[in-house]
């Protein structure tokens, strides 16, 4: 039976080495988890700028969500480091501008990490379908 | 030897013979692969899925086999078989006969029209018999070359020309050519590799299992092809007889194994026990968690990486374990069965199942038996091709090479690193003629696009059933046609099969198409082959993309078929916006340093150092202490019975000898930069070095009870037990044991009892893994024992006894000479005390359900192999991964047994996980061919996704410059803005972040696709 309440749309920007490849084992593992998601392939979480997650929020994604390796685990070295602390920021921005902070989700998912990803997948579903849908940044608003 | 023959047979084209082709191919070798069957994939194309990571098994063998396909140094020949070798190594003379397919590769499409057509059903062999085909079949879907090919054996024509001839009327392409007839090709190679792979054993003469007699009694290949979407049930789990879903299913052990007296096969075939848990789990997540599975056995041998956890989840999940020996399968109403049993307390017990597997061992194939005989290589006493101790791929023969489960059981992980290491041995001897008989790829010249519009083609997957089976893929491509810039979209069953893949290139450039989206399964594994497809049909690579609607979407909503329907338009959609915007990029590359750095010198280093040294490469072989040979040192004999000294003499003469090896006693890497081609290391005495490739053989450590180095869990079973290790003289480990045996055997001979305790530190947990060496190593003690002194009493306590493979020859001989089995489990551990002086042991024996004590001389602990704390240093310096447990992690547990993720680094021996001296051999060859693949090239392909500055943003703030890992961007202190080294960019993209004045991008990475991407998600 398909599920008939309203499914939030979460843009999620995944690095290429530990998170994009834990959503594929998410898949391999058969771990299910809803549809909510729409995933952006990036070099690393360290690429994630404030610019584009405001972006998709503008568009009319009720959520975002950005996971990269485990800080230290960065294929790039440092590039979640730089992300952690960016986005921290521009987490407090979102609160300032009277966008809910629990629309905006930072996970660190490492390639072997299925099962977690589809648990962060329906964590942050839940918590966006929680708020409704997201109307502060929509352009025709 | 005269100038080599720069080209190798590699004879069996299952998951070893493939690997083996690939590294000879990829490192300057021509190859001629040689399957007997009508495509490549052997055995592992069967299976459904692979443990212990449950990959769907076609999808990670697909690529490679595509791959060797397509390789343009791989001469592919199947229905083929070798008829003789004459010659030496070096250079010899190949019979080859190839029997007729009756279709023309060249025109056949696969389009199936034959197959359709054909009058004649056949029993399916792919799928064991369980399916019927036709008599013009494909071997399977994803087959290579997927071409069709005629059953001479059944086909209405050929046993009665004139009749029928139905495929060669309906044939769109003429394709069918019923006169053809077989070929003889006479082949000059170096070297030959044989990978002819197993048999599964046939149950039918074991009467008590029933199998031939009742339908449901399957063979574990059997259950393997019931699983298999691609399999004559498509995946539901479905019994023969009514097809039923089986709801008690029960799995029984060592059928055709360990059994001397019915099945003549005395060894453990290695990999039953893991498959059977595999498949239980897998039938559960098929039929529902209300299936039962049980799974009878004696010993649960779970010894390889990563097993232990997947056998405990499976226990935890429901499967039921039973240490019992079935002694009868027999009917029941309904077509059900039952099983009469003893348990471990020998007690009969009944029980019925609907449906029973029986796990079946693995023998070598009697053609592969022939084809020993034909070309002089000797067989074992268990009718396995013959190797050695020290050489483990190399059989009497010279020259003559082999790998996979032909030489002894074994999984896929061990077989591919044989089968690089029977590579490297072949590399070894044929370095001279590298590049000698190879060619190059010329790919088209590329299209100029820069001023044309996006003229975009769509290629939708159905991936069998996996996509298709959830998401409406004709109502996707449909949705593809209308997005803008899409001039074509279609959809196929399986998009990466070889004949599709020549389809796109056509399409390609029929429709003068300019971008492509793949939507399919994940670009990690799939982007690099539709890549070359864009190349070899003229257009530059990166203007391309993949929208990932399996495992991203069709798997993981399984249930919502709408939804996930909805999420794949919507994932096209966002492909096709971000690929319209992208741009041709240069194909950069870097000069290769050919050299290498190999860190530790125990038997792994030394064997990979010597495995490239003797090709011409020169080595740097780090050492942290001041002798050769790690933990060699310390063993007195393998299990095979060589002893270690005089072999561990001769590689370190060899080493210290060797004019390309270079060793550096008493340092450690201190700090790494650079990447694959050219890496730059500094060591700790400060000096520093420039290499192209790195491999680590950095060891472990042996766990010593008595030493409280690190932390203990008092609450886990052990606890702070330390078995008095250490604080007395009369308490051993194994390899202390092994000193005792090096220095002063006899002192042992007076001992009058010796009992050993299994497990001491693994399976716990703390430290969840079997550490693979300690049954093996602590029987082979115990008959050493036995040697000294045949009246001694010798105990062992253990838990499962995995003696693995042909080891178990030595645990039969230990019963035979009256060695004494006890088995523990964690709930009743054994104890060790002081009494008057000596030792006492007391052990729970579940058999008689009573306390044994035991006053030994002497007390052996079979202590775990656990890995050295400061490994993550290390391979946090080449940026490698390391496993929960603390070993070294590998790019794919399955298919890159030797590689790490991070390109140019490799990995042998005991950091991996624990194994014997003969697997950590061929482990290092295997290493050494996988790096003399980057070694053999003057350089590699670079990353081409760089950042680019645009001069007239760049403000020179210099944020940039402090940010970047790689220090690839620099000041121009002329102009005042920022500078990006390609060489040096990896298009991490932290710089792009970071700019404030949006004056630094990445090439297609930019915020124009990404945000492009953005936007579509959003539309409806
Ligand atoms: S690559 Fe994953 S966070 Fe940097």
């Amino acid at each position: 039976m398909e599920t008939k309440k309203w499914e939030p749309r979460i843009v999620a920007f995944l690095c290429n080495w530990c998170s994009y490849a834990g959503a594929d084992l998410a898949g391999v593992s058969r771990y299910q988890y809803p549809p909510s998601l729409r995933i952006i392939r990036v070099p690393c979480s360290g690429r994630v700028s404030a610019n584009m997650v405001l972006d998709a929020l503008k568009s009319g994604a009720d959520g975002v969500l950005v996971s990269g390796c485990h800080p230290g685990d960065c294929h790039y070295i440092s590039g979640n480091m730089y992300a952690r602390r960016r986005l921290a920021l521009l987490k407090s921005l979102l609160e300032f501008i009277g966008i809910e902070p629990e629309r905006f989700n930072v996970s660190w998912i490492s390639a072997s990490e299925g099962k977690q990803f589809a648990e962060v997948a329906r964590e942050v579903t839940e918590k966006v379908r929680a708020l409704g849908p997201a109307r502060h940044l929509v352009k025709d608003f | 030897m005269a100038a080599p023959k720069g080209s190798v047979l590699v004879v069996g084209g299952g998951i070893a013979g493939v690997q083996a082709a690939l590294d000879l191919a990829n490192s300057g070798f021509y190859v001629h692969l040689v399957e007997s069957t009508a495509a490549i994939g052997g055995r592992m194309a069967q299976l459904d899925k692979t443990f212990p990571t449950n990959d769907c098994s076609a999808c990670i063998l697909s690529p490679k086999l595509v791959e060797c396909g397509r390789h343009l140094n791989i001469n592919l020949l199947t229905l083929s078989d070798v008829e003789s070798v004459e010659g030496e190594p070096g250079a010899f003379r190949v019979v080859v006969r190839q029997r007729p397919r009756y279709v023309d590769t060249e025109k056949c499409l696969a389009c199936g029209t034959c197959a359709e057509k054909c009058p004649k059903k056949v029993p399916d062999d792919f799928n064991l018999g369980l399916g019927k085909r036709k008599a013009v079949y494909l071997r399977f879907p994803q087959a290579v070359p997927l071409k069709y090919a005629i059953d001479p054996e059944y086909c209405i024509y050929i046993n009665k020309p004139g009749r029928c001839g139905m495929c060669a009327k309906v044939c769109p392409t003429g394709a069918i050519n019923l006169e053809d007839t077989e070929k003889k090709h006479v082949l000059d190679v170096g070297a030959v590799i044989l990978a002819p792979g197993f048999s599964a054993f046939d149950p039918s003469v074991l009467d008590y299992t029933g199998y031939g007699r009742f339908p449901n009694v399957v063979t574990s290949m059997d259950f393997e092809r019931l699983l298999s979407p691609s399999g004559p049930t498509e995946g539901h789990l479905q019994r023969p007889s009514d097809k039923k879903e089986p709801k008690r299913i029960a799995w029984l052990q060592c059928i055709g194994s360990r059994d001397i007296n019915r099945a003549c096969h005395g060894y453990c075939s290695s990999v039953c026990c893991m498959y059977a848990i595999k498949q239980a789990v897998i039938a559960r997540e098929h039929a529902g968690k209300d299936v039962s599975a049980d799974i009878f056995y004696m010993d649960m041998r779970t010894h390889g990486k990563e097993f232990e956890a997947y056998y405990n989840r499976a226990s935890d999940e429901g499967i039921a374990f039973h240490r019992a020996r079935v002694h009868t399968v027999s009917p029941a109403a309904d077509g059900d069965l039952v099983l009469r049993y003893a348990d471990e307390q020998g007690r009969v017990r009944e029980e019925e199942f609907d449906m029973v597997v029986l796990s079946v061992g693995l023998e070598l194939d009697s053609r592969a038996l022939d084809l020993a005989g034909r070309l002089g290589v000797a067989l074992d006493a268990d009718n396995f091709i013959a190797t050695d101790t020290f050489r483990p791929v190399v059989t009497n023969r010279p020259g003559v090479y082999v790998c996979g489960a032909a030489s002894e059981p074994k999984d896929i992980p061990q077989s591919v690193m044989e089968a690089s290491a029977a590579a490297l041995e072949a590399q070894r001897l044929l370095h001279g003629a590298r590049w000698q008989e190879t060619r190059t790829k010329e790919f088209p010249p590329e299209r100029d696009v820069h001023a044309e519009p996006p003229r975009i083609g769509v290629f939708v997957c159905h991936c069998g059933i996996n996509i298709a089976g959830v998401v409406d893929v004709k109502d996707v491509t449909e949705y593809a046609k209308g997005l803008p810039g899409v001039v074509i979209a279609q959809d196929n069953l399986f998009t990466c099969s070889q004949d599709t893949i020549d389809q796109m290139a056509k399409t390609i450039r029929e429709h003068g198409l300019n971008r492509v989206v793949v939507a399919s399964c994940t670009p990690r594994t799939h982007e690099p082959l539709f890549q070359e497809t864009l190349r070899e049909a003229g257009i530059n690579k990166f203007l391309f993309e993949m929208a990932n609607i399996r495992d991203q979407d069709s798997w993981v909503h399984q249930n919502q078929p709408e939804q996930a329907t909805k999420k794949a338009k919507d994932l096209v959609r966002m492909a096709v916006a971000k690929v319209a915007r992208k741009q041709p990029l240069p194909y950069n590359s870097v000069p290769v340093f050919k050299s290498a750095l190999v860190v530790g010198a125990g038997v792994a280093g030394m064997s990979a150092a010597l495995s490239l040294a003797d090709q011409g490469f020169p080595v740097t072989l780090v050492e942290r202490k001041d002798r050769l040979g790690g933990h060699a040192v310390k063993f007195y004999r393998t299990w095979q019975g060589a002893e270690v000294k005089p072999f561990l003499e001769n590689l370190s003469r060899q080493v210290l000898s060797h004019e390309n090896i270079n060793v550096r006693f008493g340092v450690t890497v201190s700090d790494v930069e650079g990447s694959v081609g050219r890496f730059h290391t500094t060591l700790s005495d400060g000096s520093a070095l420039d290499h192209g490739v790195a491999i680590l053989a950095v060891g472990a450590e042996s766990y010593k009870p008595g030493k409280g180095t690190f932390a203990r869990d008092a609450s886990s079973p052990w606890g702070r037990e330390t078995f008095f290790h250490g604080a007395r003289p009369d308490v051993y480990t194994l390899l202390e044991l092994d000193q005792v045996f090096i220095k002063d055997p006899s002192s042992l001979s007076g001992a009058n009892q010796a009992v050993f305790i299994h497990c001491v530190g693994s399976r716990i947990p703390e430290r969840p893994y079997c550490s693979r060496v300690c049954c093996t190593h602590a029987i082979d003690q115990a008959l050493k024992l036995k040697e000294l002194n045949p009246d001694m009493d010798v105990i062992m306590l253990y838990r499962d006894i995995r003696t693995y493979g042909q080891r178990e020859k030595l645990y039969q001989e230990a019963r035979a000479k009256g060695i004494l089995f006890v088995r523990y489990d964690l709930d009743h551990l054994p104890k060790v005390g002081e009494e008057g002086g000596g030792l006492v042991v007391q052990a729970h024996d579940p058999v008689l359900d009573m306390d044994v004590r035991f006053n030994p001389d002497f007390l052996v602990l079979a202590s775990a192999v656990r890995p050295r704390d400061d490994v993550g240093g290390l391979a946090k310096l080449f940026k490698c991964a390391l496993s929960e447990d603390n070993f070294m992690l590998e790019a794919h547990m399955k298919l890159r047994p030797v590689d790490f993720a991070t390109d140019g680094v490799y990995l042998a021996g005991l950091c991996h996980y624990p194994k014997p001296m003969d697997e950590a051999i061929a482990q290092a060859q295997a290493a050494a061919a996988r790096a003399a693949t980057v070694l053999s090239r003057d350089e590699v392909p670079a990353e081409s996704v760089t950042a680019e500055v645009d001069t007239r943003k760049c403000t020179g703030c210099g944020v940039c410059v402090r940010i970047c890992p790689y220090h690839a961007v620099s000041p121009d202190p002329a102009l005042r803005v920022a500078v990006v080294d390609t060489g040096l960019c990896k298009g991490c993209g932290a710089c792009v972040a970071g700019c404030r004045s949006d004056a630094i991008t990445l090439k297609n990475m930019g915020n124009e696709q990404i945000l492009a991407a953005v936007d579509a998600a959003m539309e409806e």
